[in-house]
Order: structure tokens, then sequence, then C-alpha cells
């Protein structure tokens, strides 16, 4: 049902029955190597093109999810997912593997959060029993498609990103073990004119700040309401000024920890990635691997995930346009 | 369930131009110096590698200067396309910037990393129609500003050789 102006709150609680996530080379050498289901050792993965081997990580990734709820292909009543690529192919391939009724969605690097948002809705409104959400991305696909061909040499400043070689899937079932989804917060687009393609955790860090910030006034929630609360892919720059941002208009983020997804996923100091992570996988492979164990684990009861997209193409910033970027809020709490 | 609601926080209140200098301070500063250095240093030593080469054919096959200048550029971009084919020459860029930028070297870089990129969308419309894909608009402003500078020659009365 719709809470406030913005937040669907799921009454019916639909469990995330299983998840899991695979990853590539630089994530296995990360902090959350541990986490992950599978580390891929090269970034190819035997695969002829990066294309195909994007897809092959979001196959597995399902394959693992669904193998780890112990529901069959034949159960599965719907796949909501989406990825970066151009018409997002690799999540339509890899619906063709899957073979569900599919439910394509764009939102960037939020796309891990908007499916499993509205596969959430699909569950807890009855309109399906088992669900899939699933997102994937790949640092050479996004690479070539954003920016330059791999293996050009450009220097890149020290605010870009560097984009998450993984997949991340969740099973959502209206019944059984593990954490549930209380509610989503849908954000919307917000454009502070930023232009740089480099600096993308600048321009989405207003779009993040928004959307948590609706998400307190839609529930009623505050801050220390949740063990944890971290964004999707704002990296170092981003998330800071994300921060600053909750701090100047009064949120008391003290309340709770905050943090971001891009800054964990890798040694950020010793790896070369720049600001941190990006890249729909991001916020997938932390959420779905590291803090769904730890869920599990008993070590937070209810946390609160912020992906953050920036909705550009390679045509719009050559053209001169700003980032349009947005974020999207899910709830995930433990059953006990 | 939550059932108090109402907005308790504000939303932004900065202005797109306010936050564009904001975020823009916010940005780890990045020093011009230091990419100066390295970027003389790379270059210095790529042209230094070019001098030794062409030394080695004016010695090793008595070749004069003229003519040991174009085997010593096929050695040079043989050397970067080995480089980005072994997936080291972007590594190498990151840290040098603006040094191995420099004409030969960056432009087999360009033309290599293009091509092999686009491997897999077939030699014709892959390879052939995206290898100039960045290394295009150096030929064609290099014929435009060649074009100018003949013009100017022409009209100054120089002659060009």
């Amino acid at each position: 049902m719709l809470q406030g102006k913005q937040t669907w709150w799921f009454d019916k609680k639909p469990v995330i029955i299983g998840s899991a996530t695979v990853v590539g080379p630089d994530e296995g050498d990360g902090p959350l190597a541990s986490d992950f289901d599978l580390v891929h050792p090269e970034l190819d993965m035997q695969q002829k093109s990066w294309e195909k081997a994007e897809r092959l990580l979001l196959e597995q990734a399902s394959d693992f999810a669904l193998k780890h709820a112990r529901v069959n292909k034949q159960q599965l009543q719907f796949y909501v997912g989406g990825d970066l690529m151009n018409q997002i192919i690799s999540n339509s391939f890899a619906a063709r593997t899957i073979g569900a009724p599919y439910l394509g969605v764009f939102g960037a690097c939020s796309t891990s959060m908007e499916s499993l948002a509205i596969a959430s809705l699909i569950v807890n409104s009855g309109s399906g029993e088992y669900v899939l959400a699933g997102t994937c991305s790949h640092n050479c696909t996004a690479e070539k498609q954003f920016r330059y061909p791999t293996e050009y040499g450009s220097q890149k400043p020290p605010t870009a990103q560097y984009t998450v070689t993984g997949a991340g899937a969740a099973v959502l079932a209206a019944e059984g073990v593990g954490p549930v989804v209380t509610s989503a917060t849908i954000g919307k687009i917000v454009d502070l004119g930023i232009k740089d393609p480099f600096n993308m955790g600048a321009a989405m860090a207003p779009a993040a700040v928004d959307t948590i910030q609706a998400h307190f006034n839609d529930t009623g929630r505050e801050p220390k309401d949740y063990d944890l609360i971290v964004t999707g892919d704002l990296a170092s720059v981003g998330h800071e000024i994300a921060k600053d941002l909750l701090t100047r208009d009064g949120v008391p983020m003290e309340d709770t920890v905050f943090k971001d997804c891009g800054l964990m996923v890798y040694d950020v100091g010793r790896q070369k990635v720049q600001a941190g992570g990006s890249g729909c996988g991001c916020s997938a492979v932390v959420t779905y691997g590291h803090l769904l164990k730890r869920m599990r684990q008993g070590e937070f009861k209810r946390i609160l995930v912020v992906a953050t997209g920036a909705l550009l193409s390679p045509l719009s910033y050559q053209q001169g346009e700003s980032i349009p970027c947005i974020a999207h809020a899910v709830s995930i709490e433990s059953q006990h | 369930m939550a059932t108090k609601t109402g907005a308790k926080y504000k939303k932004m209140t900065m202005s797109p131009k306010e936050y564009q200098t904001y975020a823009k301070n916010r940005e780890p500063s990045r020093s011009i110096f230091g990419n100066c250095v390295r970027a003389f240093l790379v270059g210095g030593l790529i042209c230094l590698l070019g001098q030794v080469i062409q030394d080695f054919f004016v010695y090793a096959f008595q070749m004069s200067k003229t003519e040991a200048s174009n085997p010593t550029v096929a050695v040079l971009i043989l050397i970067s396309i080995v480089l980005t084919c072994l997936g080291v020459y972007d590594k190498i860029a990151q840290w040098a910037g603006a040094g191995t930028a420099v004409p030969v070297t960056g432009f087999a870089n360009s033309m290599c990393s293009a091509a092999l990129e686009h491997r897999s969308e077939g030699l014709v419309l892959g390879v052939g129609g995206n290898m100039f894909k960045l290394a295009g608009s150096v030929i064609v402003f290099g014929a435009v500003a060649a074009f100018f500078v003949g013009i100017v020659y022409m009209v100054l009365g120089v002659e060009g050789h």
C-alpha cells in the first residue's frame, strides 16, 4: 500500500528466500571476497566478448540464487531485471536462459533496488509466489559503451569510479525463511546540473539525499531505526557530499551507520579504483552478498539500501546535457 | 508499522548553481605540477627510446638519419601495440598522463585498442569501422590544420619542402 507520497509499504513482508552473487577478479581481490558465491579469476570468463561475460555473470547468479532458495525454474513466476547496456541486453539474453516471464527495467546503477522493489510489490500484491530480481554490470562493457576502449591509454581523474564486474540476484517469496522486504521508496529524478561523467558521485548525491529524506518523511522512521543505511555507488566524493547535505538539512545520520557500497566493495586505498566502485553490480553484490549474509547471521536487524543511478548516455553528455540522477531505497529487516 | 507522516525534513535548498560550485570545491585536487613532471619524464623517455632505435638503424645498417626514421617509427608502433595487447599501455597511461599521448605511440594505442575492443563485432563493421573511432579526429584536424598552414605559406610566398 502507498504510504506518504512515494513509499510502498509491504504489509505481507515478502521474504528473500535466497540470494547470490558472482563477481570478477577485482571484487574477488577486495575486502568482501568471502561473501561472494563465485569469483571469476579472469575478466573475460572464457567468453568471446565482454557482453557475453556480463550475461554469464547474471545467469550464474540467478542459478545460485534459485539453488539457495530451493526453487526450480518451473516454479519461478516472474523475473525482473536490468543492466547498463544499451537495450539492457545482458538481462534480456539472460532472461532467455532463465525462461520465466520477464520485466526488463532500467535505472542505471539504481536497478538493483528498482528490480527488488518491483519484485516485492508483485509478491506483496499476491500477483506472484516466487519472483526473481537481478542485475549485473561488467567493467569492460561499461568502459566500452560509456568511455573509451578498455585498453586505451587515458588518465582518469580521482573523481572517476570503477565499474564493478559482478551480478546479484534474489528470490522473493510470499512465505519462507530469510530477511524480509518491508518498504520501498521510489525516487524521483534530481538533476542539479552536474555534467562531468567522471564525477558521477557528485551528480548522484542529491538524488540519494532526496530519497532518504522522502523515506523518513513517508514512513515516519528516523535514522536511528536502522542499524545501517548504505548508498549504492556514491564513492568517496559523492558519499561525503551526501553526508554533508543530510547534516545541513538536519537529518540525524549520526544515529545510524551510514556507508556506501562503492567504498565497501574495494579496498579503495590499495586497489586502483579512483574514488570507488560503481555500476548496477556494485550495490547488488554488496547487498545480496555481504549485507544479507550479515542479516542472516543476526548482525543487522534492519537496513536501508539506497541504490543510486546516473541516467546519462554517451550521446546525452556529448551533446552537453547534464546528468539526471535517481535513487531508490528499500528497507530490509530480519524476521526475528 | 509506522504511522507518522508529514514532512519532517526539508528538501535540498541549494540552487543548481550553488551546488555546482559546492561540488567543484569537493573534488580532490590534482597536482598539475606532478602530472607535468610525469608527462615530461615518460614522454621524454619514449623520445629517448626513439633516438636509441634510430641510432641503432644508422649504425647497424648504415642508413642516413632520414632513411632511419621510417623503421624507427615502425618499431615504436610495434612496441606500443604489443604493450596495448598485453594490457599494459593503459596502466602506464594512468600514471603518465599526457606523456604516453605523444604522437606515435599514443596514436598506435588508440587504433589498436579500438580494433581489439570491436573485434567481437566482426572484421569489417567491427575492426574496420571502429579502428579510427578515436584516431579519426586526429587525422581530420591534422589535415585541416595542414591545409591552413599551406595557405599561410602560399600567401607569405614561402617555399615549402
